[in-house]
């Protein structure tokens, strides 16, 4: 099934049109409402009307996160504040938020985009769609919320609980057909069906959209093997929508990206330079539709690359592969947030240096685990072993304080890092 | 059916459309509203070929009409209904219509030109009863009339019309408006500017907004006409609301 026909299984041709006439709008519209923008092009005395094909983006500048941090809460919003109906924000674990506003125009895009990936994922007004996802400031709850009332299905409410046994009796009683959640929450989900002895086929599910982390191919298997579902992947992020950016069809081999509200492109992190389809780099994104917060060349951190060819469910809208990581290295541990950053603050704290470290990233049942190598030599303070181990212990309780996050040091000697060849600070091993 | 990319246009040395981008697509009431000065007449009147683009591309039916002659993108069938009705005034109603159908006699339509006269009768039953009268002596919204129905003659492909609405009773403009309406069930694409948005938006499937040569918005009527910045520049919500 498709929600959207017209739009999302439209000609290529047609759909450069659209792009390149809702691009030139968004444009005129930041140059104009925008102070951000306006002095952005002003400096680089960039000419807006020479922006004629969606080639000509990468004339522009991105704008970053900590563009939008400095204008918090709202010096990047495009309409006046009486215009806008919904505030959502994200703060992360550094402290620094930021804010997105949505005016009722944006609110019903977005509905009728996540409308879309719900079909795609294989819900339909007859389903009883469970969102187990947050209802707060952080967009996944509402997001879907809205999506599947506008396509009519039977809405549950359900929000991401602690009490998961709670999740059962709602799926159980209310003969939840789909579940909307994140893919450890739905593996949660599956293992307290084995604890309790549940049989998956004493629920009804038959379908489930797992967005808001990075999973892999055997989470999916296990998903579907435990839940009795078929598992598709959504992205969105909270600056450019939130849900709805992109979704899988029944196909699962990649992420149609909604291209007539986001234009996509694939760069070079490290460079800056837009790649090709097929090659893995950071995702930028343009919003085409949004009135609220419109941005031109979002850098969204994360790593994935576009899939080339047609797709066979008949979309013609591009496909995205799976996030495969982060370009700013930001880790998901258990769902929660932590920058390599945040734990060199750590080191800093305890012995006023940063030593060589490695974050490895692995995985215990099915829960993440966080192992933290570092190179002891050159710390004075570390000429005795008891003292080492001192230190040691230290660490891993400053770290479970300021992460919330379990961790195991591993202290290796001079050069074992180094040796090691490892260009990132983090491996990561979870989805191997 | 219609497609246009980066259009640049003006007289002289004056730009008056800085670049725009927009399309019609075959069975659409399209409309581009937007204040005096915004570019929406000169932007017909270069599609029509009246005036010549400095730069971009306009494609009619997969051709490239951008470098086409007016009478060359008529017989294309792309028809534009000028701002200001204008009629031939000492021709009769009738002479009018016939006129308007001048290409296709010359091609050997007459019968279905007798015909088609007649179906601009039912749409437009005021011209039936004018037929013999001097064009010039029927009232605005009766040359209004006359003029969307001379050009209807001509059976375009693509119907343009430029403020059909100016200077009439609101009352006119609403039979007007909803005979514009009636055309697309007869098959008729139209591409409609209008300063009057409300009336435009309410008809209309797609539009897009013009200020000083830009266009800044674009979307369904009903999505334009639940923008904010639109209500308050075209359709005086905010004005009515201190008001009331």
């Amino acid at each position: 099934m498709i929600y959207d026909r017209e739009y999302e299984t439209m000609p290529r041709d047609e759909l450069e049109q659209l792009q390149i006439e809702r691009l030139q709008t968004t444009l005129n519209r930041v140059y104009r409402n925008v102070a951000f923008y306006r002095h952005s092009f002003d400096e680089r005395k960039i000419n807006l009307e020479k922006i004629k094909y969606i080639s000509d983006l990468k004339e522009l500048p991105f704008t970053t996160k900590e563009d939008l941090i400095r204008s918090y809460p709202y010096d990047m919003f495009a309409v006046p504040l009486r215009d806008i109906v919904r505030i959502h924000s994200s703060s992360g674990t550094t402290g620094k938020s930021i804010a997105v506003g949505y005016t009722a125009n944006d609110i019903r895009h977005w509905s009728s985009l996540v409308a879309r990936l719900l079909t795609a994922g294989g819900i339909g007004e007859h389903d009883f769609v469970q969102i187990s996802l947050n209802y707060n400031l952080f967009t996944g709850g509402l997001a879907y919320h809205y999506g599947a009332e506008l396509l009519g299905a039977s809405v549950i409410p359900a929000s991401a609980t602690s009490d998961i046994e709670k999740q059962i009796i709602f799926m159980k009683d209310f003969k939840t057909t789909a579940l909307i959640s994140t893919p450890s929450y739905a593996l949660a989900i599956a293992n307290a069906l084995d604890d309790l002895k549940i049989h998956p086929d004493e629920l009804y599910l038959k379908f489930g959209l797992f967005c808001a982390e990075p999973w892999s191919e055997s989470m999916r298997t296990k998903i579907e093997e435990k839940l009795h579902l078929i598992a598709t992947d959504n992205y969105g992020i909270s600056e450019i929508m939130g849900a709805g950016v992109a979704g899988e069809c029944q196909e699962k081999n990649g992420l149609h990206i909604n291209e007539d509200h986001f234009i996509v492109e694939v760069i070079d992190p490290k460079t800056l330079t837009p790649l090709g389809t097929g090659e893995e780099g950071e995702l930028v994104f343009t919003t085409l539709t949004k009135e609220g917060f419109p941005l031109i060349r979002y850098r969204t951190g994360d790593i994935a690359s576009l899939i080339e060819g047609a797709c066979p469910c008949g979309r013609t809208l591009v496909r995205m592969s799976r996030i495969t990581g982060r370009s700013d290295e930001v880790m998901l541990v258990n769902g929660i947030k932590i920058y390599p950053s945040q734990i060199e603050e750590i080191f800093l704290k305890l012995t006023n240096r940063v030593p060589r470290y490695l974050i490895v990233l692995g995985k215990d049942q099915e829960k993440d685990t966080m192992e933290i190598m570092l190179e002891i030599s050159g710390i004075e303070a570390l000429d005795e072993m008891k003292n080492i181990l001192h230190y040691r212990d230290r660490l891993q309780q400053a770290l479970e304080a300021a992460t919330g996050v379990q961790s195991k040091v591993l202290l290796v000697e001079t050069d074992t890092i180094q040796r090691m060849e490892t260009r990132s600070k983090i491996i990561d091993r979870r989805c191997e | 059916m219609l497609r246009i990319r980066n259009v640049v246009a003006g007289y002289g040395n004056l730009t008056v459309i800085r670049r725009a981008s927009l399309h019609v697509k075959t069975g659409e009431i399209v409309t581009i509203i937007g204040g005096n000065g915004a570019g929406k007449t000169t932007l017909l009147g270069t599609i029509a070929g009246i005036n010549q683009s400095r730069e971009g591309e306009i494609f009619f039916d997969n051709h490239d009409i951008t470098k086409l002659s007016s009478d060359k993108i008529t017989s294309r069938g792309l028809s534009l209904v000028p701002e200001g009705r204008q009629v031939f005034s000492s021709m009769t109603v009738l002479e009018n219509l016939e006129m308007g159908a001048f290409i296709r006699y010359r091609k050997g339509e007459k019968d279905e030109i007798i015909s088609d006269i007649e179906k601009m009768y039912r749409l437009f039953p005021i011209l039936e009863s004018r037929k013999h009268q001097q064009a010039g002596t029927l009232s605005g919204g009766e040359q209004q009339m006359l003029a969307i129905a001379r050009a209807l003659m001509g059976r375009p492909k693509l119907l343009m019309l430029d403020e059909p609405s100016l200077g009439l009773a609101p009352i006119i403009v609403q039979q007007i408006f909803s005979i514009i309406k009636e055309l697309r069930s007869f098959g008729n694409t139209i591409l409609l500017v209008e300063q009057n948005a409300k009336a435009a938006l309410n008809i209309a499937d797609r539009g897009y907004v013009m200020e000083t040569g830009h266009i800044l918005l674009e979307g369904t009527s009903k999505e334009l006409l639940e923008n904010k910045d639109v209500q308050r520049a075209y359709l005086g919500k905010e004005y009515r609301r201190i008001n009331e």
